[in-house]
């Protein structure tokens, strides 16, 4: 036991229709602990999960404030249907913060046990502020009241060890294990901006701690620069109506008819019980959409070495519940599990991996030209237990090994590294160097934005190459979907509002296949709805898998099958019947609007959220170099001739390529004002203070940040 | 010729919906067909003949990731 450095009590609040009505504020700078009340302005205006966030976020700080300022925040929060157990994916928690990538808000949607445990314990949301002076960790007992912040002395470093040790620590016994998840990162946070955070949830069949990741923009980074250790939550007594919920029996109804459909559906539908989101990566690589050697190409033959079918039969454990909260029916959280490492401090170990997860196969897997399912088993459990958003890490080395591919940099420069396409060896001592915070470990863990300023400056690289295939936005490394074919996608990712993160909006079957975005209006609806919906599940504590990844036997026959329109309006009667409100599908629309636009504008309060923060890499857009346009060359020139009118034949390939890049760089414009039309922003990107107020979001200090915009 | 979500398409004589499925590579499972805004049914797609002129919509239900 480390010295108990403060010990608070409190009486736990009880929920009541979905909220607790409490937040807890810590600052680790002077150890302080304040309750603070959830009021009906912030029900009202924000919902609950991010939103709650955000506002807590607004307050704490200023324009100049940075990710390593001691007022930076990280503020967590489930929202209202968070925690009942009667429906698939019902215990997502929203992590924000100002992150060390992008000097903005970042968002992360996770699950795992500790925002619903948070919440029976009294909680709704939770501000973590300030830095300590020394190491701390803290723990809140939800069942006694209480709350002790002590001293981390001689914990490990990595999520996998520190977890387990917490988990125990906690626990009067096994059995108590799963009422305990730990919030932690590992060693790399104290090295690199792309730490991220791991959320636990104890598996008593396999007797380990499992992990979920509030993975994008460096929150684990935060987190290990306030000197916090870990977060760990104790609650016993989770019960299917913990949330007081105003009637009951229409979220047994809801959930039954939903458990029925995954029982029925699933196996003929995406599987997703069998192997979970990885379930797409042939199907990306057979349409172009797998980002492969650093997002050049959208698919490789050798896609089949790491095909869900590999994956099933050799490496994941069938047959067991895999849900991070209960009632998960889905159930997509896969392991491998007695998986023996061969590399870095845990080799000759055998560990359960976590995974992986579609991005994880692709981004480690073909975005790296890495096609061997033990590699990408290895590099998912270590960029877990070092705490690395596996995401920021693939892009981020992808984009190396593509400079360095293309005589940018120089092995050399990577300290003897050979970062080739294919080279997982290299990757993972890539890893083990970023964990260590040694040699060019430390310059890569810096992030593609910063990284190309390094190449640029320090090693004489050609910045418009760079810029052109630097997968960045905002400062965020983008997520694993090559879109070069559906404009769509490139707004959804380059005006998603805290970087090019796929959460937002997924449209490329609808836009690059189905064709059913022909003009800028139709994808700028789309890019309205679907983000708008979207944010919804991070506002009231759900995990977004279950709207889509399956969807009931008759959804054809509705008139926007994208949509799933049953589903949608599965979720507007959990949240009255949580809540005791009633609300229908438009008013859960304006809900999350109104935390987009408060999100939009506190990136304009921050110097960013303007015209000039959503442009996208050309690689995104279209083909950079020769061996791109070669590789698609009839579509490129059948375009020329479509759209420009231009006759290929007497073009060479550079004149085609400046065709085609004239040609979608205006597209993209284009886009981008209908976007902005249909959100209701001016030219520039800001929110007008009459779409503010058409949604009851014209408050004084949201005009104030504004104003000087218009 | 027919449409195919909206764009020409060769046809051929004996054309059926697996056959057009085949020739687009359109292998994700989870799709809704429907010939001249007819609703084919999985069951049928082997013997379905396309007619010259048709127009089919291929629907990928996925708005995911
Ligand atoms: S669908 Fe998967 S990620 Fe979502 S809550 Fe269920 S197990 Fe967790």
């Amino acid at each position: 036991m480390g010295t108990i450095l403060k010990d608070y009590s409190y009486t736990p609040a009880k929920v009541k229709r979905g909220y607790s009505g409490k937040s807890l504020y810590i600052n680790v700078s002077d150890l302080s602990i304040e309750q603070k009340e959830i009021t009906d302005f912030m029900k009202e205006k924000f919902t609950g999960g991010k939103g709650f966030d955000l506002w807590y976020l607004w307050h704490a700080v200023t324009p100049e404030t940075r990710w390593d300022s001691p007022e930076n925040e990280i503020v967590m929060s489930v929202g209202p249907i968070g925690g009942i157990t009667q429906y698939a994916g019902t215990g997502k928690t929203l992590v924000c913060s100002i992150s060390p990538l992008t000097d903005m808000p970042i968002d992360s949607n996770v699950g795992g046990y500790f925002g619903p445990l948070l919440k029976f314990s009294g909680w709704d949301a939770f501000e973590l502020q300030g830095k300590s002076e020394k190491e701390i960790l803290i723990f809140i007992d939800g069942n006694n009241g209480r709350i002790q912040i002590e001293e981390a002395e001689d914990l490990p470093e990595d999520a996998h060890l520190l977890a387990e040790e917490l988990t125990k620590k906690y626990a009067e016994n096994e059995d108590d294990m799963v009422n305990i998840s730990v919030v932690c990162t590992g060693s790399v946070a104290k090295h690199a901006y792309m730490g991220m955070l791991n959320f636990s949830f104890y598996d008593p069949r396999r007797k380990v701690c499992r992990f979920k990741q509030a993975a994008r923009g460096g929150l684990g980074t935060i987190l290990h620069d306030k000197k916090v250790k870990a977060l760990v939550v104790k609650y016993r007594g989770v019960k299917p109506n913990l949330n007081d919920a105003a009637d009951i029996s229409t979220i047994n109804k809801v959930g039954v008819k939903y458990h029925k459909e995954m029982h029925d559906l699933d196996h003929k539908q995406n599987k997703m019980r069998q192997i979970g989101t990885a379930n797409t990566i042939m199907i990306m690589s057979q349409y172009d959409l797998l980002p492969t050697r650093n997002f050049q190409m959208g698919g490789d033959p050798e896609t089949v070495k790491i095909s869900p079918q590999v994956f099933i039969e050799e490496w994941l454990t069938q047959g067991l519940h895999d849900g991070c909260w209960y009632g998960c029916t889905m159930s997509c959280a896969k392991c491998a599990d007695h998986f023996l490492l061969t590399t870095g401090p845990y080799a000759g170990q055998r560990v359960t991996v976590d995974g992986p997860e579609y991005e994880c196969a692709a981004g480690l897997g073909a975005n790296l030209g890495v096609f061997d399912p033990q590699a990408i088993l290895e590099e998912n459990f270590y960029c877990d237990t070092y705490g690395i958003d596996l995401i920021s890490f693939a892009t981020c080395t992808a984009f190396i090994m593509e400079c360095y591919q293309r005589g940018q940099i120089t092995r050399e420069q990577m300290g003897g590294l050979d970062l080739r396409f294919g080279n997982s060896q290299a990757v993972l001592e890539l890893m083990h160097l970023m964990s260590r915070g040694e040699g060019f470990g430390k310059i890569a863990g810096l992030g593609i934005r910063k990284l190309k300023k390094v190449f640029v400056e320090e090693f004489g690289a050609d910045p418009q190459l760079l810029q052109d295939i630097g997968m960045e936005v905002k400062g965020l490394e983008y997520s694993e979907y090559a879109h070069k074919e559906s404009l769509a996608q490139q707004g959804g990712f380059a005006m998603a509002i805290k970087g090019p993160q796929h959460d937002e909006a997924w449209l490329i079957f609808m836009d690059m296949v189905n064709k059913q975005l022909p003009t800028f209006e139709d994808k700028a609806n789309a890019l309205y709805y679907f983000p708008m919906f979207r944010t919804w599940f991070g506002l009231v504590g759900l995990c977004k898998l279950p709207w889509n990844d399956i969807v009931p036997a008759d959804n054809y026959k509705t008139d926007s099958p994208a949509k799933v329109p049953e589903h949608v309006q599965n979720y507007v009667d959990l949240f009255n019947a949580v809540t005791g409100r009633n609300i229908d599908k438009e008013e859960l629309i304006i809900q999350s609007e109104r935390v987009y636009q408060f999100q939009r504008v506190f990136n304009v309060r921050m110097g960013k959220g303007e015209r000039k923060d959503d442009y996208a890499p050309y690689r995104s857009l279209g083909p950079v170099t020769r061996e791109e346009y070669l590789s698609r060359q009839e579509l490129y020139d059948k375009q020329l001739r479509d759209f420009q009118q231009l006759d290929p034949e007497t073009m060479d390939l550079d004149e085609k390529i400046a065709a085609t890049r004239r040609y979608r760089e205006d597209q993209y414009e284009q886009l981008m004002d209908a976007v902005y039309r249909r959100r209701g922003w001016t030219e520039n990107g800001i929110p007008t203070p009459e779409r503010l107020k058409e949604i009851g979001m014209d408050l004084p200090e949201l005009l104030e940040v504004i104003e000087p915009k218009l | 010729m027919i449409k195919v979500n909206t764009e020409d398409f060769p046809w051929h004589p004996g054309m059926t919906v697996r056959a057009l499925l085949d020739e687009k590579l359109f292998t994700f499972r989870h799709i809704i067909v429907r010939v001249n805004g007819e609703f084919v049914p999985e069951e049928d797609y082997e013997k379905q003949l396309i007619q010259d002129g048709d127009d089919v919509l291929v629907l990928h239900l996925m708005a995911g990731g």
